[in-house]
């Protein structure tokens, strides 16, 4: 497959340009933060996004979806990624969408499916209850009760929890604490009786919760796949999402850079455009570098979603890694580059990097996908 | 079947037919490879055999035109052709600085006669060509370059010196950057000229070095002697040859150390083995390989976008720089943990595989066609458009 967007993706990417400059800049994540807005989120830009069917991209034409494919995603993603726009798109249109279109049962597509296509429903996957990201360290019990089963546990880094209307919860049916046989998923209601939600405050002033499970009682519908074997599921989830980010992170490695080199046309110092020292050509042009082979690695691992979502693992693990690390050098050059206004909060580039940060974190930071990396590489 | 699923079938059915059982295994050194030419000795008749049946289908240079001793073939066909003779682990039949650097610079700029001269001599490999740019003074700055070219009349004479001219003791011909204007702006008294170097005017001098082998010469032109028609393109103009022919050059090198190569996660395992958990005994070797395949990986993934991109017209043309740029800086650092992963064995100066040499040969890389700084120079002049002072 050609390593160049489609016409029909580059249309989009133009178009997703245009409204997120226009309609959710950095200064709406900004007014989300200062008016500590309960939701984290701009619903009626939420609303315009489902309209232009961003939030069916990855939704079948038979559930009301548009299904444009990851690549399409991505490349949502990677404007966001640009503006920083604050929205569930990830959790919900990305890997909620997958979650139900991959294993959900004729039931749960129909319910949840055109709901998220719509842009009604918002869907959290609650999947990490400790410091770092461990998929397959799953605490969580859903013990057999009646029909159904009672999940008892906790979870944290819930990325949008506590604006979702139903949460992806692993838990465990089977096994030892860290075991991947025995995992098994759930569709939890957010207003299932015992489930609380606590909204966590994050760095990047995005949406984080804390959720507990309390003698959660769910009918035996609300297990998503097949009891017990939920880890092969949940991690063509997260794949979903690890690739999303890492496009994400794309746009603001991109942002940040670009934002730099015009700072570096501007500022003058010892009567001279900053721009024309080579100390600082050098580190731009490194930079510049880094971030080109992200960009490919990210849109090849896309391409690798679509075509062959079940052997993508590898080069998921591979973007995240190379992508959180480029993200980051970005954000971190970014700073040093424009000096002490980089510092100051009124300017923007102090967004990127709290941003970065944590996008770089949420389902596996670069450590933890170079050794899983080395593991899927047998070594 | 498609026109082009026909050609895959008769690709492979000429393939199975015509390349020798030997030159279906792995090269285990440079010694292994043909570079043709006068002086050349084929190192056993299978490659000998498998030169002149390539070269014979046009197929050691699958798209130049036919009349230039060309395989004529499409971009797609030349694909099919790769493909195919990667899957039956085909070797190149002929390694050329005549194919890689000088074939194209003559397409683009050179006159019929010239073309028609050279470029089959070249595709049929009878004439080895070394690369005359560098000299003593003119290294990074090589505008700066004052090899003389005197116009005699009905020759050119030729006086100064080259040096890194890569194996021009092997070789037959050599295409020089001389200067040709003293008064001029430096990148505009510039002429690129083509040398017969069999006569007593040229001589070379291999240079040692670190890694004790000598591919590098220095290349001496006293009153050598340069047929009129062997200048390329306009006198004075050469400049813009120079830098057509450095952007080959800088993918060529920046494309070394990925694609065919083992991957080094194979190497280090085998050489250093696994833990009980099924890691690499050396946890943090373990942790700098990882990274080293992923920015492979990624390399690699640039190298195809950006040549998919540069067919779609969306193309960057000084990406050559970041991809010479990164894929050098890159193939050193594979290096580095081939040395890591061979432990004391690797410090051996003569083994099997010539670890150490291959080592040492890739401080090289980041310095050869344009140093990994003047590289970031052009990112940043070209591709971020920063000011010079």
């Amino acid at each position: 497959m050609a390593m160049v967007l489609s016409e029909e993706a580059g249309m989009l990417k133009d178009a997703a340009k245009g409204f997120l400059a226009d309609s959710a800049p950095v200064s709406q994540l900004r007014k989300l933060r200062d008016t500590e807005s309960a939701d984290g989120f701009d619903r009626d830009t939420w609303k315009a996004m489902a309209e232009m069917g961003w939030t069916s991209v990855l939704v079948p034409e038979a559930h009301g979806g548009v299904e444009m494919g990851h690549v399409a995603a991505g490349v949502i993603a990677e404007e966001m990624g640009r503006t920083l726009t604050a929205s569930p798109f990830l959790s919900t249109a990305v890997m909620g969408a997958t979650a139900l279109t991959r294993f959900g049962c004729e039931a749960q597509k129909g319910e949840w499916l055109p709901r998220i296509a719509g842009g009604e429903a918002i869907t959290a996957l609650a999947v990490d209850e400790g410091r770092k990201h461990a998929p397959a360290h799953v605490e969580t019990r859903a013990e057999r009760s009646g029909n159904g089963f009672k999940l008892n546990g906790k979870k944290s880094f819930v990325a949008d929890g506590h604006i979702a209307d139903m949460l992806i919860v692993s838990a465990r049916t089977a096994g030892g604490d860290a075991e991947e046989d025995g995992v098994s998923l759930f569709l939890v209601p957010q207003d299932a009786a015992g489930v609380t939600i606590e909204r966590a405050s994050m760095v990047d002033s995005r949406n984080s919760a804390r959720v507990t499970l309390e003698n959660v009682e769910l009918n035996a519908d609300a297990v998503l796949g097949d009891v017990d074997n939920g880890y092969k599921p949940l991690e063509a989830v997260l794949d979903a999402g690890r690739a999303g980010l890492s496009a994400e992170m794309s746009g603001s490695a991109q942002e940040c850079l670009e934002q730099t080199v015009e700072y570096l046309k501007e500022r003058k110092q010892f009567g001279e455009v900053i721009g024309t020292y080579q100390g600082l050509q050098h580190r731009a042009a490194h930079l510049y570098s880094e971030i080109e082979l992200g960009k490919s690695i990210v849109l090849k691992t896309l391409q690798t979603l679509d075509l062959a979502p079940d052997h993508a693992a590898m080069m998921v693990s591979a973007a995240k890694s190379k992508m959180g690390s480029v993200a980051q050098l970005a954000a971190q050059e970014a700073i040093q580059m424009h000096g002490g206004i980089g510092m100051t909060d009124e300017y923007d580039i102090g967004f990127f990097i709290k941003r970065v940060r944590v996008a770089a974190a949420l389902f596996g930071d670069t450590n933890y996908h170079t050794d899983k990396f080395a593991r899927l590489r047998k070594y | 079947m498609s026109d082009l699923g026909t050609f895959r079938a008769e690709t492979r059915a000429w393939l199975e037919e015509n390349c020798p059982p030997e030159m279906r295994k792995p090269m285990t050194g440079e010694g292994d490879a043909c570079w043709g030419g006068r002086k050349w000795t084929f190192q056993s008749d299978a490659q000998k055999v498998w030169l002149e049946r390539m070269a014979e289908k046009g197929w050691t240079v699958p798209e130049w035109p036919v009349e230039y001793g060309g395989g004529g073939l499409s971009k797609e066909e030349a694909k099919v052709l790769r493909d195919e003779m990667k899957a039956i682990k085909a070797r190149s039949p002929l390694m050329s600085f005549g194919i890689w650097m000088l074939g194209p610079a003559l397409l683009k700029f050179g006159n019929e006669e010239q073309k028609k001269e050279h470029l089959p001599k070249i595709a049929r490999g009878e004439i080895r060509w070394a690369q005359g740019y560098s000299e003593p003074n003119a290294g990074s700055d090589l505008a700066s370059l004052m090899t003389k070219c005197e116009d005699q009349g009905d020759h050119y004479l030729i006086n100064g010196q080259k040096v890194w001219t890569s194996y021009a003791d092997e070789a037959d011909w050599i295409f020089v950057l001389v200067r040709t204007d003293f008064d001029a702006p430096k990148h505009e008294g510039i002429s690129f000229v083509l040398v017969d170097m069999d006569q007593e005017g040229v001589t070379t001098k291999p240079i040692k070095l670190i890694s004790g082998k000598s591919p590098f010469c220095e290349t001496f032109f006293d009153d050598a002697r340069c047929e009129k028609y062997n200048l390329v393109g306009e006198k004075n103009k050469g400049w813009t040859i120079a830098k057509y022919l450095l952007t080959h050059e800088r993918e060529m090198i920046g494309g070394t150390g990925t694609g065919a190569m083992r991957p080094m996660g194979d190497i280090a395992v085998q050489q250093l083995g696994l833990n009980d958990a099924g890691q690499l005994v050396d946890p943090v070797l373990r942790t700098d390989v990882a990274r080293a395949e992923i920015d492979g990986l990624a390399f690699m993934a640039t190298m195809e976008r950006v040549t998919d991109e540069a067919k779609s017209g969306q193309g960057v043309g000084a990406n050559s720089s970041m991809l010479k740029y990164y894929g050098t800086e890159l193939n050193k650092r594979r290096f580095e943990l081939m040395m890591d992963s061979s432990g004391h064995d690797g410090l051996e100066w003569d083994q099997d595989n010539d670890v150490a040499r291959h080592w040492l040969r890739t401080k090289a890389n980041s310095i050869e066609g344009g140093t990994s700084e003047v590289q970031l120079n052009i990112i940043s002049k070209r591709i971020l458009n920063l000011p010079t002072a």
